[in-house]
């Protein structure tokens, strides 16, 4: 067991040395964007005293070296400065929406990850087979769709022309559960649609690969029932891909629904992102991507933590 | 005559095809085999004769892309061949057992080894899981295995391959099975170790009066399994017979070329004994590690030009890791190893490319180890133009010349892929490969151990042929005795890192002998069909497994 803690604080160590990098070449790629921030805040009719005296105010006559460290430094204790728009405070800006992205992600999840991976050892099962290239067509249909495409048609049915679900997920604090599952559902299933494709497809190709082994001939020769063999034989050692799948897709769900939130006004990061990066309003430019940045990692070492338990080698030393 | 009610297996006109390049080629042609109850079959045969095909066709089992398009298969009145797919299920580890030839591929990495056993007398609802569990211990006691009560409740790779085989023979009698097939059982141990394997699987056999069906290429060990023998070739029967007939009269010429292929032997070379004469290659006091796990310890030889050195040991003995740290891939952690008397640097990438060429390897896997999207003629163009400088027209001309040298038609191979070649003249490629770059000294690692007998003579003929030609020296890396019998001069026996022997190749084969060399020798099996119960009887049959941890 000590092997494996090691390997895991090791991963851990890579991931926060990963974020620093992520966090300079943040802070630098805003730093050498075209325009002068406080021109821009201030608009064109602004005059050179004007700007200057903003300048001195958000500290941007410092060097940038030391404004990184600065950023930093507040970054670590969860203060990520001062919208230059609303004056809010960043943290606050960002923690309600990004609990609404987090919500949003985890219904996905919960639909999408155990439908993928049951459909994808029943396609492995049933290989080959017209129930097989049906999955296939109708999730990949899906993959390739763009996404605010799979958004509106489930407004059109969904919603427009049947009324099930509303078409805006705007979200109220006095909402029941319930109230809350049932606004968000379309939202939801159209991430859901987005990722399913890839894990299913995934967890078929891990399952198939390993039907070659001769652990499996041994199985099929032992008179385990095919179905069987596919969970019993088979499920257990195509889990490290299928979870590092999983997470890239988990990964998604939280950094890329920016389309989704649009289209369907849902108050999440990624619409707090695309306003901010319209407005100019750095500090939140630089902490969403800081943030989104952390999940990526976070997932990955995960996934990699993930794979690295399900291997019996590694669980069960000599 | 047997009584007709004792037949247990009775396959007629029995053939099988397989899928491909679109479309089913034959390749069982009619074969007809008859098993009593008790009986153990031989089936012998060079890779390609449907061994395998045909004892698998006796569980009504085609694998993907075979099957079974003729005959008939009657397995205790119950025909096969029409059986809907269910009942052949059933049938399967329950009353017809499978061995497979590598059980550590074999065992499902996830689960543990009794757990594997249980299944399928838990399936069939022959036994409770407890039960079933206690008579799993029951069978590994009786195979002999260490700590039978606890082997179980480890994960596969935490058990050695000669000991999961007989974990597997435990599983394949969870059931008690009519009928059991083994697949090559023992192909993939080492000598000593299948000694152990071979005695638990014959005596297992014996106690529950199981049939068997033993499938193996190697004649000596079927001669110590088997009541009958058949030999097949091609997907055809050559000849059956009762096994000590077989042996001492075979009728059909494939069979009698099959017994005697071990008769190629060339004169031993002695060491030049003029003053002056250096070793071509020279390994000194080398160690060497694997991280923190030592696998050398102190390995010192020497092998003169001309000359071929055995290097032999069991699987782990660190043969092959001698050969990384002669060829720099290893770095050693201590001692050197010098080329015609100068120090070679430990690294290869500190090696000069003229230090390089002079020492190239040819590798067991033919089939891994050359690129299977590259034309033969750019696999053996590359070193010589890379050590040589050879381009253009004379490229061309030194790769016919290498193709004549390793007997392959210039004309028929130069364009050809790897894939398209069988695994002899796969193994050939590599030969000419090595040689393309002019060197003095080859290391062979294990190049004859995945061919078949009659194919690895005639690399073995061709290896000594070109070693008379250019005067090359070899580094022959081999657990066959039989290989080194025929071929070397000089013989080094490893043991767990160390040199535990070295010699001239007659006093080697000449008493007295280390233990652990005597105790190699001693388990090379004989064609003689008693030879593993005298074996066994001078050893005592309780000390196998300690003779193999000498």
């Amino acid at each position: 067991m000590g092997d494996i803690l090691q390997l895991v604080l090791k991963r851990l160590g890579l991931g926060v040395v990963t974020l620093l990098v992520i966090s300079i070449l943040i802070f630098f790629a805003v730093e050498l964007l075209p325009g002068d921030i406080a021109q821009a805040v201030l608009g064109q009719a602004a005059t050179p005293e004007t700007v200057a005296a903003l300048r001195e105010k958000m500290g941007l006559d410092q060097p940038a070296i030391l404004r990184y460290f600065q950023w930093l430094g507040g970054a670590l204790t969860g203060d990520f400065g001062v919208s230059l728009i609303s004056g809010e405070r960043v943290s606050e800006a960002i923690s309600g929406r990004f609990i609404n992205t987090l919500f949003l992600a985890t219904y996905a999840a919960v639909i999408a990850v155990p439908i993928s991976i049951i459909l994808g050892v029943i396609v492995a099962l049933l290989r080959n087979t017209l129930f097989d290239r049906v999955a296939n067509v109708v999730t990949l249909t899906s993959i390739s769709s763009p996404e605010f495409f799979l958004g509106y048609i489930l407004i059109l049915y969904l919603a427009v022309k049947t009324n099930y679900f509303p078409a805006i997920a705007s979200l109220s604090t006095d909402m029941s559960f319930g109230e809350l599952l049932h606004r968000t559902f379309l939202p939801a299933l159209t991430l859901v649609l987005v990722v399913t494709a890839h894990m299913m497809r995934m967890t078929r190709a891990a399952i198939i690969n390993l039907l070659a082994s001769p652990y499996i001939e041994m199985a099929r020769l032992k008179g385990v029932p095919p179905w069987k063999v596919i969970v019993k034989h088979a499920l257990p050692n195509a889990w490290a891909p299928i979870i590092n799948v999983v997470a890239l897709n988990l990964a998604y769900l939280i950094t890329g629904v920016v389309l989704v939130e649009v289209v369907f006004v849902y108050p999440g990061v990624g619409q707090l992102l695309v306003d901010a990066v319209s407005k100019r309003d750095f500090p939140i430019v630089q902490a969403c991507c800081l943030i989104f940045a952390a999940t990526f990692i976070l997932l990955n070492l995960a996934a990699d933590v993930g794979s690295i338990l399900t291997n019996p080698r590694l669980r069960h030393p000599k | 005559m047997v009584p007709k009610k004792d037949v247990l297996l009775e396959v007629k006109d029995l053939r099988i095809e397989g899928y491909s390049d679109e479309q089913w080629i034959e390749i069982v042609h009619g074969v007809d085999l008859t098993l009593h109850k008790g009986e153990v079959l031989g089936l012998i045969g060079e890779s390609g004769a449907g061994k395998s095909t045909i004892g698998l066709a006796a569980m009504g089992f085609a694998r993907d892309g075979c099957r079974i398009s003729g005959g008939s298969i009657e397995f205790d009145g119950m025909e096969l061949t029409t059986t809907p797919e269910g009942d052949l299920r059933a049938l399967r580890g329950s009353r017809i057992a499978y061995v497979a030839q590598s059980a550590a591929a074999s065992f499902n990495p996830a689960h543990r080894i009794i757990d594997q056993h249980t299944e399928a007398p838990i399936q069939y609802r022959i036994q409770k899981r407890v039960e079933a569990q206690e008579d799993a211990m029951e069978l590994y006691h009786r195979l002999r295995l260490p700590n039978p009560d606890e082997i179980g409740f480890r994960y596969p790779h935490q058990v050695s391959g000669g000991q999961l085989q007989r974990a597997m023979t435990a599983m394949a009698m969870a059931c008690r099975p009519d009928l059991i097939i083994f697949d090559e059982p023992t192909t993939a141990l080492d000598v000593t170790t299948q000694i152990e394997v071979l005695a638990a699987i014959r005596d297992i056999v014996d106690q529950f009066n199981t049939a068997a069906i033993y499938i193996t290429h190697d004649l000596a060990v079927v001669a110590q399994m088997a009541d009958t023998i058949k030999v097949l070739l091609k997907g055809e029967e050559v000849e059956e017979a009762p096994t000590e007939q077989m042996l001492d009269a075979p009728s059909e010429d494939y069979t009698k070329s099959l017994w005697a292929v071990r008769s190629f032997k060339r004169p031993q070379k002695e060491r030049p004994t003029e003053a002056g004469s250096i070793p071509i290659v020279s390994v000194k006091n080398v160690d060497a590690a694997y991280g923190k796990i030592k696998v050398l310890d102190d390995v010192s030889f020497d092998i003169y030009p001309g000359m071929t050195v055995a290097v032999v040991g069991e699987s782990g003995s660190g043969k092959s890791t001698t050969a990384r740290c002669i060829t720099g891939l290893l770095p050693p952690t201590k001692g050197e190893i010098q080329f015609n008397g100068e120090s070679l640097p430990p690294r290869y990438q500190d090696r000069t490319k003229d230090q390089l060429r002079q020492a190239q390897m040819i590798y067991q896997m033919a089939d891994t180890a050359l690129n299977p999207k590259i034309k033969i003629s750019e696999i053996i163009g590359r070193p010589a133009q890379f050590y040589r400088g050879v381009r253009g027209a004379e490229l061309k001309n030194r790769v016919d010349e290498l193709l004549d040298l390793i007997e392959l038609d210039p004309a028929k191979f130069y364009n050809r892929y790897p894939p398209e070649l069988s695994g002899g003249q796969k193994q050939r490629v590599g030969i000419a490969r090595a040689l393309a770059a002019d060197p003095s000294f080859i290391i062979c690692d294990e190049v004859t151990s995945a061919l078949d007998q009659l194919v690895a003579e005639g690399i073995l003929k061709l290896l000594d042929k070109l070693q008379e030609d250019f005067n090359l020296a070899y580094m022959f890396i081999t657990h066959d005795l039989a290989t080194v019998r025929s071929i070397a001069d000089e013989v080094v026996v490893m043991q767990r890192g160390k040199v535990v022997e070295q010699g001239a190749k007659d006093e080697m084969f000449t008493p007295p002998h280390h233990p652990y060399t005597d105790l190699l020798l001693s388990s090379v099996p004989e064609m003689d069909p008693n030879w593993l119960t005298t074996l066994l009887e001078e050893r005592g049959t309780d000390s196998i497994g300690e003779a193999a941890n000498v």
